[in-house]
């Protein structure tokens, strides 16, 4: 993570060089301070704005198709930065630099464009709260490329034009191989500000090093053997969507009702003392991997490349209860006023060729949008040998990474939430996870 | 803060003494202290006062974050803020009260030894205290979080021993937690402390001895109560901070021990429910102020000293 210089860092640059009021900030404020105006139209003066956008842009408007088209002619920069989450994308550790990452620098070397790559989120609520008080005054976040999961925070980013419409023409390898469950996906119909990542599935992780009988429900984690050593996600899609299938609720249709019986199982988790150490993020992860954790909800990639490249994790196992689990998708966007739109699509494109789709794949043991990536997966199994081989067989044989037609109906869709549910369902999870 | 704004400005006018000076050039003598407050008025104006407006605004607004906030002087915003939160309230404060008290005892004796018996080499171990602090608050509760995990450095070899149970731990709880918040303050309890004991004329303490007072009586009765401006300052400086900090309880912490400041954040952040949140901590900020006068007031420096 240090390959970045404060000094060549362009953002940095803008960020020191640039005003980061508005002209109309500054005379409201100005006006508000002179004290010209009564006290009641001072404390009204300082609103929030957020209106919700249902049309596309205008003409010659960023994300417009005149917009593009003048990108394209000043051309993709040469540089890109591109923010993730932690462990989700291909790495040798044998070497230092960029180099560290093939399949970005496989790109770095065939475009010219260098890539700051930072693994900076933990959490989509977290993360979207830092960039958002930019997006609301029309600034640069500094990033051109981020990553959000289907949830609520990227539904209200769409719907606040918060992120740029995406150009059909710049992603070709999209259109050839984007894999059918990928393509116009109900939270972004027609991919207009989307492309996923990768997509995966909420279950539970454990260490068998701890944990001597599979984990099969997320009551399993009462057990009073574990105490201490079981933690719950702190987003509510995930630990109430695994609470809401324990009951037998389908995640996707569940009413405020339904919703009021999984809080009221969540809750049995802060009611057993000493039980959970966490609602975690994250986190849970160098949590597990210090053996704070010994069973825990995961993301299925998370665990499944500690155990297959780490020969420390070898004892970790991953499963989706048999209730059933959650799937995620974490889809690539690119926030307002980024500054390298085309090469950040590009960038985007790049891996939906299924060659660096599938070295994410190899890597990540997460499920890829680039269906095409299986099969260079198989091929490479096949040609490796010793470990390797088994590394790379167990993930091509994986139902984590390749659903098979008997995990594909235990994994569910998130609920989407609309107008006032937002707030109902704020009220209801979010103070769990607090307590 | 407020206070000794309004307190110092008069103060640094001339006294109003008929005879002493000419009145036709009083005008012009009396604008220079203005003059030279100015810039620090006009950065609390800036950065103090326009947002704490700005606050008390959006305190009372009502909405959600896609629709965007409207005014609505909505005061049960914060009828909602404390009794949603009583309980978080309470563990902050009960969390403070304890974390000034341990900080308190474990800086008194460092801050009188290097008063007392550090001779030249004062600056050193002043130095050596604060030598941790050159790292980000963050990272070093991080580090405090490798350093208490299960199978740490400590607990870890504990374990291995047979010292300690297997399922014995302290990360995640509440002890973390007033732990890392204890480290975190700390040089804030030693150097006020450090400051008014290092004041203390020697000489009253042999004074003392001369009239046959035990060390612990002159203890006691000679440096014990020249330093309570010091434990006064400490105090504060200490349980503040305290009472808001969220990074420890969110590091270091699990269920059961948020407090005031996670909810804040989680108001935030996660709910987006910027009113809630802002009225909230308005709230934190009333009592607080509340409670540092009062307590001024009590136990302030000017009763102790002259006592």
């Amino acid at each position: 993570m240090n390959d970045r210089s404060l000094w060549t860092d362009p953002s940095w640059i803008r960020g020191m060089t640039q005003r980061r009021m508005s002209r109309r900030d500054v005379l409201r404020y100005a006006g508000a301070g002179a004290g010209a105006l009564s006290l009641s139209a001072i404390l009204a003066a300082c609103g929030v704005q957020g209106e919700a956008q249902s049309t596309g842009p205008t003409a010659g408007e960023e994300g417009s198709t005149q917009w593009w088209a003048d990108m394209k002619t000043q051309g993709p920069g040469d540089h890109v930065n591109f923010t993730n989450w932690p462990a989700y994308i291909d790495r040798d550790f044998s070497v230092d630099g960029p180099a560290s990452r093939p399949s970005l620098y496989a790109f770095t070397q065939a475009t010219g464009i260098d890539v700051t790559y930072r693994a900076d989120i933990n959490d989509n609520a977290d993360f979207y709260a830092t960039i958002r008080p930019a997006l609301e005054s029309g600034q640069d976040t500094g990033h051109d490329i981020i990553v959000m999961s289907n949830f609520q925070e990227l539904t209200e980013m769409i719907e606040l034009g918060f992120l740029i419409e995406l150009d059909p023409e710049l992603r070709p390898n999209f259109d050839a191989n984007v894999g059918p469950s990928f393509k116009d996906p109900a939270y972004d119909p027609g991919n207009k500000y989307t492309m996923a990542w990768q997509s995966g599935a909420t279950g539970i992780g454990w260490n068998t090093k701890y944990v001597d009988e599979p984990i099969t429900s997320i009551m399993d984690l009462l057990n009073p053997k574990y105490a201490g050593h079981v933690a719950m996600f702190n987003n509510a899609a995930d630990s109430a969507g695994l609470a809401m299938l324990e009951l037998g609720i389908t995640p996707e249709t569940s009413t405020p009702d339904d919703w009021q019986q999984a809080a009221d199982l969540l809750t049995q988790f802060n009611e057993a003392s000493g039980q959970l150490r966490g609602w975690m993020d994250q986190a849970y992860l160098t949590a597990i991997e210090n053996e704070d954790l010994w069973a825990t909800m995961a993301w299925s990639g998370d665990i499944l490349n500690d155990k297959l490249y780490f020969p420390e994790f070898a004892t970790f196992e991953f499963s989706v209860p048999d209730a059933g689990g959650m799937i995620f998708v974490d889809n690539c966007c690119i926030p307002n006023k980024a500054a390298n739109p085309v090469g950040a699509m590009m960038l985007m494109d790049w891996y939906y060729d299924p060659k660096y789709a599938a070295m994410l794949t190899e890597w990540n043991a997460y499920v890829s949008p680039v269906p095409a990536g299986g099969k260079i997966v198989q091929a490479d199994a096949d040609a490796a040998k010793g470990a390797n081989k088994e590394v790379l067989q167990t993930i091509a044989d994986s139902p984590y990474v390749f659903p098979t037609p008997e995990i594909e109906p235990k994994l569910n869709n998130y609920r989407v939430l609309e107008g006032d549910e937002v707030q109902t369902w704020n009220d209801l999870f979010n103070p769990i996870f607090l307590a | 803060m407020e206070r000794s704004v309004q307190s110092d400005l008069p103060g640094l006018a001339p006294p109003d003494l008929p005879g002493l000076a000419p009145p036709e050039r009083r005008p012009r003598r009396s604008r220079a202290p203005y003059g030279l407050a100015a810039p620090a008025l006009v950065w609390l104006l800036v950065l103090f006062v326009i947002p704490m407006i700005a606050m008390a605004s959006l305190s009372l607004q009502e909405g959600n974050s896609l629709e965007g906030f409207r005014q609505t002087f909505r005061f049960a915003n914060f009828s909602d803020a404390i009794s949603q939160n009583g309980e978080f309230l309470i563990r902050s404060f009960r969390n403070a009260a304890i974390v000034t008290g341990i900080a308190l005892l474990l800086a008194y004796p460092v801050a009188y030894w290097i008063a007392f018996y550090a001779g030249r080499f004062k600056n050193v171990f002043l130095f050596l205290l604060l030598l941790p602090f050159f790292i980000s608050f963050v990272i070093r509760t991080l580090a405090w979080s490798f350093i208490l995990s299960d199978n740490g450095i400590i607990f870890g070899s504990l374990k291995s021993i047979g010292l300690l149970p297997e399922n014995y731990r302290v990360l995640g709880t509440t002890v973390a937690v007033v732990a890392g918040i204890t480290y975190n303050l700390l040089p804030f309890t030693i150097l006020p402390l450090y400051v008014s004991l290092e004041q203390i004329d020697h000489r009253l303490v042999e004074a003392a001895k001369d009239l046959y007072a035990s060390k612990t009586k002159a203890f006691l009765k000679v440096v014990l109560p020249l330093s309570m401006p010091g434990v006064f300052a400490a105090v504060l400086l200490t349980s503040i901070p305290a009472i808001g900090d969220y990074i420890n309880a969110s590091v270091l912490g699990g269920p059961g021990t948020a407090m005031i400041g996670n909810v804040i954040q989680s108001e935030f952040l996660r709910d987006r429910n910027y009113p809630e949140a802002t009225a909230l901590a308005l709230v934190l900020m009333a009592i607080m102020l509340v409670g540092a006068i009062v307590y001024a007031r009590v136990l302030g420096t000017e009763r102790i000293t002259e006592g």
